[in-house]
């Protein structure tokens, strides 16, 4: 579905990301975990194409095709979808004329708002003075209406109250089509997703194939999500960092 | 009669008198427009031209859903009708001054004919225009639509209208401007006095909609009294050369209230200095003042100032400029004065291009950059203006789209 190769971009004239390799298997859901400045958030901006994001060396292939210097719509229409961690305010855009765009099917979207409690945001300017938990909500329910076969999260459960996790949860879930219990099927037409998580506590809802840490702007290793999740919380990223360096 | 003798002197001095907005334009360029047009009593004897004109601005030829309808072109009256002469009076200023002696007291009373040159013009002109009246207490379900149409080539037309909506009373009234097809260069010339009495709610929605060569220069000057509502609602989104206008509502009773919406796009070669005034000479009086401008190449001044005379006067003056495209120019100018001391005027003025990553943000769930330009600006233009007829906004939406794509 995806690959990153060799990635290296600027921000402003830093390098924010340096050499990055990755990828994403069709019906994977790949996790990635990393200290605040890591550049986490930073690689899933330039997979969506997002302006500020100068890709200075390697490429992004996507369903087989080089998306490296595509538009963010052309991304988009290839079936890439993000819900990113702090949307714009979109003065003046009402959630549900922006939802009866997008929709590919908009009888679907409107159940699925009720189970969200988004309808009394209907005639709500998009993201403006939205809690938290109301950005994810708005987020993910615009991105089911969406419906892409690839999405990137970044941080679907900050600042989200420990009841609505378990509603977020379910409904990356569902987006994920994690029901479909066949893994071969799943491999087939599944959605696939990169998850940029800090506690982990979405992995309690939605199940991860692979994890990568990111520290410095470099991939430091991958493997078993639960595995290191479970050692980043023991012994902190230094450990990573430390067995990167003993590595070279 | 020595008095009129006196004021008419004053006035013949002031059409020397420079505006203290706006490009000043030589009056003797332009001549006077016709005071004898064919009247048209039925309108859907109107060409297809003619009518598509009048729904361009909100004026529906059919007539449905209106309460009365007033067109004048040039200089004179062409129609007039009224569906219920009991729940409002509607006729032509010239006629209701024959009909009522007292309305002399409400004639240039608001706006001084000794202004400037443009005012000054249309006092000794006679201007004639509308007169509209809700009787007190009669609450109209359907507005009032009038048209205010340029249809002679490079002259200068003189409006003069009054509005007087009675204690208790509730009016919607909806103005068009325009031009007749194929008049390029022209002056409109516009005085409006309105008066909202006591507990009276007044809603005036005013659509403008010229051609490249004209001038505009409306004196609006509204005086609302005690828990009286005044709503105004002004809309110009074609190319026009030149409108200058400052109209200015008089909080004059306690809890009086006012709200201001302005909705502009200027043009290539257009220039709109527009301003909003209100003056809280009242107790608790509020006003809300909305200015959403656009500009894709011309000229735009947003000036929105209040001024607070009496205790517990609150305003909020939200000034938002966008720049779409290279050469145009956006200033906003808001100006808040207090002259006692318990008073709340607050404003918010930004000028500048659509953040780049909202259009992204749009692109990012499948809209191309066009349709994620066109969504913005719809939602940056729409103030929540009601009671638009369907033609309107259809071709709102395709003037809107226009501007989507020149501004990538």
């Amino acid at each position: 579905m995806l690959e990153i190769n060799n990635l290296t971009v600027e921000i402003g004239g830093r390098r924010i990301l340096k050499g990055v390799d990755l990828t994403v298997e069709a019906g994977y859901t790949n996790v990635l975990f990393g200290p605040n400045g890591a550049g986490k958030s930073a690689l899933l901006m330039t997979l969506m194409g997002f302006s500020g994001y100068n890709v200075l060396e390697g490429e992004i292939i996507f369903k087989g095709e080089d998306i490296t210097h595509m538009s963010v719509f052309e991304r988009a229409q290839m079936g890439m979808g993000i819900m990113t961690q702090r949307p714009p305010n979109m003065s003046g855009v009402k959630l549900y004329d922006l939802l009866n765009v997008i929709s590919k099917d908009l009888k679907e979207t409107e159940s699925l708002a009720e189970t969200l409690d988004m309808v009394r945001f209907y005639e709500r300017d998009v993201n403006v003075g939205f809690s938290g938990g109301e950005i994810k909500r708005s987020e993910l329910l615009q991105l089911s209406a969406q419906n892409p076969d690839f999405v990137l999260l970044d941080e679907p459960e900050s600042g989200v109250d420990l009841v609505s996790i378990e509603q977020i949860g379910k409904t990356i879930n569902q987006l994920l089509q994690k029901d479909c219990k066949c893994a071969g099927d799943r491999c087939k037409h599944g959605k696939s997703a990169l998850v940029i998580t800090h506690t982990g506590q979405v992995l309690d809802y939605v199940e991860a194939d692979r994890g990568y840490i990111l520290c410095n702007g470099t991939v430091m290793c991958s493997g078993n999500p639960r595995e290191m999740l479970t050692e980043i919380k023991e012994q902190g990223y230094e450990e990573c960092i430390k067995c990167k360096l003993m590595k070279i | 009669m020595q008095a009129d003798e006196d004021m008419r002197k004053k006035v013949e001095e002031a059409l020397k008198k420079t505006a203290a907005y706006g490009e000043d334009f030589d009056l003797d360029e332009y001549g006077i427009a016709p005071h004898d047009v064919e009247s048209t009593d039925n309108l859907s004897e109107l060409s297809e031209e003619d009518q598509r004109t009048l729904l361009n601005v909100g004026f529906t030829p059919s007539e449905e859903n209106r309460a009365g309808s007033f067109i004048m072109l040039d200089n004179a009256v062409s129609h007039t009708s009224m569906r219920d002469k009991d729940v409002v009076e509607l006729m032509s200023l010239k006629d209701a001054m024959k009909v009522h002696d007292w309305l002399k007291d409400y004639s240039w009373k608001l706006v001084k004919p000794d202004a400037d040159k443009y005012t000054a013009m249309s006092y000794l002109q006679e201007a004639d225009g509308y007169f509209i009246r809700a009787p007190k207490g009669k609450k109209l379900k359907m507005p009032v639509q009038t048209c205010l149409l340029l249809g002679s080539k490079q002259v200068s037309q003189t409006v003069h209208n009054i509005i007087i909506v009675e204690e208790g009373a509730e009016l919607d009234v909806i103005t068009g401007c325009s031009t007749k097809h194929g008049i390029e260069k022209g002056l409109h010339l516009g005085i409006s006095e309105i008066y909202v009495k006591k507990g009276a709610t007044l809603k005036f929605t005013m659509i403008h909609n010229w051609a490249e060569q004209i001038g505009v220069r409306p004196r609006t000057v509204v005086h609302v009294e005690e828990d009286g509502t005044y709503i105004n609602n002004y809309v110009t989104l074609k190319p026009v050369k030149s409108i200058q206008a400052y109209p200015t509502v008089v909080l004059k009773g306690k809890g009086a209230f006012a709200r201001l919406n302005t909705i502009a796009v200027a043009h290539p070669g257009s220039e709109l200095d527009l301003g909003s005034r209100v003056i809280f000479d009242a107790e608790d009086t509020k006003a809300e003042l909305i200015s959403r401008t656009i500009t894709t190449g011309g000229k735009v001044i947003a000036r929105g100032e209040m001024i607070g005379n009496a205790d517990r006067a609150k305003g909020h003056l939200e000034c938002h400029g966008l720049v779409l495209g290279k050469g145009g120019m956006q200033r906003a100018i808001p100006i808040l004065e207090a002259n006692v001391e318990d008073i709340e005027l607050s404003h918010e003025a930004a000028v500048g291009r659509i953040a780049r990553e909202q259009i992204e943000y749009l692109m990012a769930r499948g809209l191309t950059e066009e349709d994620a330009v066109g969504m913005i600006v719809r939602g940056f233009l729409d103030v929540g203006i009601q009671g638009i007829p369907d033609e309107l906004k259809a071709d709102i939406d395709a003037t809107i789209a226009k501007i989507g794509e020149s501004a990538i």
